[in-house]
């Protein structure tokens, strides 16, 4: 009977570190937060995920695969390479599969970035020197790549005695100091050393640097450059090529991610977001379909509450992360809803042209959407209320306990910040499940996750879940 | 104390609204609401640049006379009026106030006054300094009646020079980040300050534009050394009521009892946590008369058992609150204070204020010196009762 018991507090401990964990991993990125400092971020996610490994590797492992930012599957891929050893055998099949396809599913300078940190890190073993070739025997443009991720090719092949074919090893290890080389990229390159016209070929971060060497002015490279852009480094550059006289740098609003186009939107000036009002939220809505398209939901009648307090203006590093989310998921959600609802704290007329002002009062907006009623209330919030204080606990559980016990309307709280005192993202009380979110776009995942973070179901079916979702990650890569 | 002749009065907090608090770490900070702005009386933030000013009290800038003598960061600018007074941004020394000098290595600037009129609408005072002179010039003045005990500077020059210590806002990090993380209300004016719960300082004007103007420089001004000393405390406890479900059955109730918890907060705050200063008894001296407001300095009533704060406030004729600044004394200021308040009552004679105080000459000689008033004694009269004491012991 007693062990019946510990068992089952056993397996209750289990689900918590669990959830806790997997909600670090879908907020945290280890950058300074609005609240906590960088440092005190990087202490807490590095914790969590020695202590996280060291008690359920196997869950660790799977948590690649439940939709995780790309922060923390690199920083998972280099505990797991790490710790090899440790690795029981009827699990190592499994776990190198999915580090291979994590890898291989990361943006490549992240993935590039963790071969680099292996070196540093000092990670050497037969795995790992077979993750790194395989990485970098799969990649389609071997020439692109030992232009534009030079430095940590080059650590990779160094570290793992890689043998690169053609002219790549002279390349990396010679590179502009060679003669001649006849692959054409790797020409450019080296001629870019000694030749302004050749630098216009190069992908954009290493012709910046040359760029300057050459003395360009910043006006004619970034026209000139323009076409080598990628979408992320043509919105990133918007405000650049403003700057610069006479530049433009064309950009398909359309075609960029729906959470940094939110958060473009908002780095705009009031004026000029109320100028180009009917493009961005076209721009918005097709960014939403996209993803709906990748990701279909269908939800009912559904209110959120959304921050839009000071505190979501982020911090220098995530600058207004916490409000982009918030917009981004208030388009979305209307999309998703058959009836939809938005309860901004401070309201504003028109979500586009908010900005990060003001207290929060999450008690009377989550009361407005309960009387509303919604089937489903999110709330994007950093769980910071200025209410009284216990005033926004107490409501959740009288309500829960109280006036809906059957759960007619679920609440769910999504926060985009990970608090690093308590070591997960700030909840609203016992009766609300709390989720961590990066992207407005990872909302469906998040979504499915929130009834591990509510408590009633367990471990078996959490550790159903992931492997679920390990088991199409790896069918997908199949 | 001051110019005009003082009055005992209570300090109302009317027209004024405490917001929930926010925490970090354990400080805590009160947002005060005012829900009828009027606009015509407005504050602008002057910044001087000087490593030390020194503000003639009386009689000509140059002249010889009191002075005072701080580090003073800034200044505040009022302007008041029956049309809508405006704020107007200061981003420099419109025209050189005073007269700077440079003195070696050090910025000096010599000020007139603690409150000047500079136009008919516009008055400049330096903050908090204002009520600090004030508590400085408390019982400054010689003994009347030449006893033989005290000193030839202490009966020629009484007090001065009379001295008190302390901490500037940014001596505190922490204080810092939570200026900083603090979410302003839409109809804020003022912030009360506790650290480890006890109330620090206390910051309200009359306008909520000029408030968000001055919220982060509130870093730049003086507080209590308790800013530092509480630092060392842990985090504080979560205060809080709980609802009870068994009143609620829809979601109104739920509403309501959200509205309840509200009040009850707002009662509390007000009740248990700033009953020290707002509502109790202090000594106010009326310093200036500008059209309808009353700028008054106060300080409480100097008991060494109770929290003490000296501050200023600038009253409307009908009595509503338009601005207050005041500072928490720390229990060894408001012990001198308190000694000092002691000797004055008694006419200075040390036996009868040692009647007074229930305790015996010498003691009472050897507090003086402990609280650092020793300067005003004869060093022969000093040293014997202090070996006195010491034998006695």
């Amino acid at each position: 009977m007693k062990d019946a018991a510990a068992i089952a507090r056993a397996e209750q401990v289990a689900r918590e570190d669990l959830v806790m964990f997997v909600n670090a991993c879908f907020s945290c990125t280890g950058q300074r937060e609005f609240y906590n400092d960088a440092r005190g971020q990087a202490v807490s996610i590095e914790f969590l995920h020695e202590y996280i490994l060291g008690n359920y590797r196997r869950l660790y492992t799977r948590t690649l695969a439940a939709g995780i930012n790309h922060f923390n599957q690199a920083l998972i891929l280099l505990n797991l390479l790490a710790t090899g050893r440790q690795t029981p055998p009827g699990d190592r099949r499994e776990e190198g599969a999915l580090i291979a396809a994590a890898l291989r599913a990361l943006p490549p300078q992240r993935a590039f970035r963790v071969l680099e940190l292996l070196r540093s890190r000092r990670i050497n073993n037969r795995r790992a020197r077979a993750i790194a070739r395989e990485y970098v025997a799969g990649r389609p443009d071997p020439d692109f790549d030992a232009v534009k991720y030079r430095s940590k090719l080059r650590s990779a092949v160094v570290h793992a005695h890689l043998k690169l074919e053609g002219e790549r090893g002279p390349f990396l290890f010679h590179g502009w100091r060679k003669r001649v080389y006849t692959r054409p990229l790797l020409e450019k390159f080296r001629q870019a050393h000694y030749a302004q016209e050749a630098l216009f070929e190069l992908p954009f971060t290493i012709a910046e640097g040359l760029a300057r060497k050459h003395g360009i002015p910043r006006s004619v490279f970034l026209a000139r450059i323009e076409p080598r852009l990628t979408q992320a480094e043509r919105l990133r550059l918007q405000g650049a090529a403003e700057r610069a006289d006479g530049v433009e740098i064309s950009l398909e609003l359309g075609r960029a991610p729906l959470t940094k186009l939110a958060l473009y939107a908002l780095s705009l000036a009031p004026q000029a977001r109320q100028e180009r009002r009917a493009e961005l939220h076209a721009a918005l809505e097709q960014a939403v379909a996209r993803t709906l398209r990748r990701a279909p939901v269908a939800l009912g009648r559904v209110a959120a509450v959304l921050d839009n307090s000071f505190s979501s203006s982020g911090s220098s590093e995530k600058r207004r992360r916490p409000l982009g989310v918030a917009l981004a998921a208030h388009y979305l959600l209307s999309a998703a809803a058959r009836e939809y609802r938005a309860f901004w704290t401070t309201p504003i007329e028109d979500p586009l042209l908010g900005v990060a002002r003001g207290q929060t009062d999450l008690a009377t907006r989550l009361l407005d959407a309960l009387e509303w009623g919604a089937e489903l209330v999110i709330v994007v919030s950093d769980g910071y209320d200025n209410g009284p204080p216990n005033a926004l606990v107490e409501l959740t559980r009288v309500f829960r306990t109280k006036l809906d016990p059957e759960r007619r309307t679920s609440i769910i709280h999504a926060n985009p910040v990970f608090d690093s005192e308590l070591f997960a993202p700030r909840g609203l009380g016992a009766a609300v499940p709390t989720v961590g979110v990066r992207d407005a776009e990872d909302l469906p995942t998040v979504l499915g996750f929130a009834r591990f973070a509510e408590g009633a179901a367990p471990l078996s079916e959490l550790e159903d879940y992931l492997a679920a979702r390990v088991r199409r990650m790896l069918e997908e890569e199949a | 104390m001051g110019r005009g002749s003082s009055v005992n009065k209570r300090i109302i907090p009317k027209g004024l609204r405490l917001a929930p608090s926010q925490v970090f770490g354990n400080f805590r900070l009160v947002p005060i609401l005012r829900d009828t702005v009027r606009g015509d009386l407005r504050f602008t933030r002057r910044v001087y640049q000087d490593d030390l000013s020194i503000v003639s009290l009386g009689g000509g800038l140059m002249d010889s006379g009191l002075k005072y003598i701080s580090y003073i960061p800034h200044g505040l600018v009022m302007s008041w009026g029956n049309q809508q007074a405006e704020a107007i941004p200061e981003t420099k020394l419109f025209k050189s106030e005073g007269k700077a000098m440079q003195l070696g290595p050090v910025g000096l600037r010599v000020m007139h006054r603690m409150v000047r009129r500079e136009e008919r609408n516009r008055l400049r005072m330096l903050p908090l300094h204002l009520a600090m002179e004030g508590f400085l010039a408390l019982h400054f003045n010689a003994p009347e009646i030449a006893w033989s005990e005290y000193s030839r500077e202490a009966l020629s020059s009484g007090l001065s020079p009379r001295m008190e210590q302390s901490v500037p806002g940014w001596a505190s990090a922490a204080f810092s980040e939570a200026l900083r993380m603090f979410e302003l209300h839409e109809q804020q004016v003022g912030v009360l300050i506790f650290r480890a719960e006890l109330l620090l300082s206390a910051c309200i004007l009359s306008h909520p534009e000029d408030y968000r103007a001055m919220h982060r420089a509130l870093l730049e001004d003086f507080y209590g050394e308790l800013l530092l000393q509480y630092g060392f405390l842990e985090e504080v406890a979560p205060l809080g009521s709980s609802m009870e479900p068994h009143r609620v059955a829809s979601l109104a109730d739920l509403r309501g009892e959200v509205e309840r918890l509200r009040r009850e907060w707002a009662d509390f705050l007000q009740d248990a946590m700033v009953g020290g200063l707002l509502g109790t008894e202090v000594t106010a001296a009326p310093v200036y008369e500008a059209g309808e407001f009353q700028l008054e300095r106060f300080v409480t009533r100097l008991v060494p058992s109770e929290e003490n704060h000296l501050g200023e406030l600038i009253t409307r004729e009908d009595g509503e609150l338009e601005y207050l600044r005041t500072y928490r004394l720390s229990a060894a200021q408001t012990r001198r204070a308190y000694l000092l308040k002691q000797l004055a009552a008694a006419g200075w004679d040390l036996d009868s204020a040692a009647k007074n105080l229930r305790t015996s000459r010498d003691e009472l000689i050897v507090r003086m010196k402990n609280a650092g008033f020793g300067y005003l004694l004869k060093e022969h009269v000093l040293d014997e009762a202090v070996n006195r004491q010491h034998r006695r012991r």
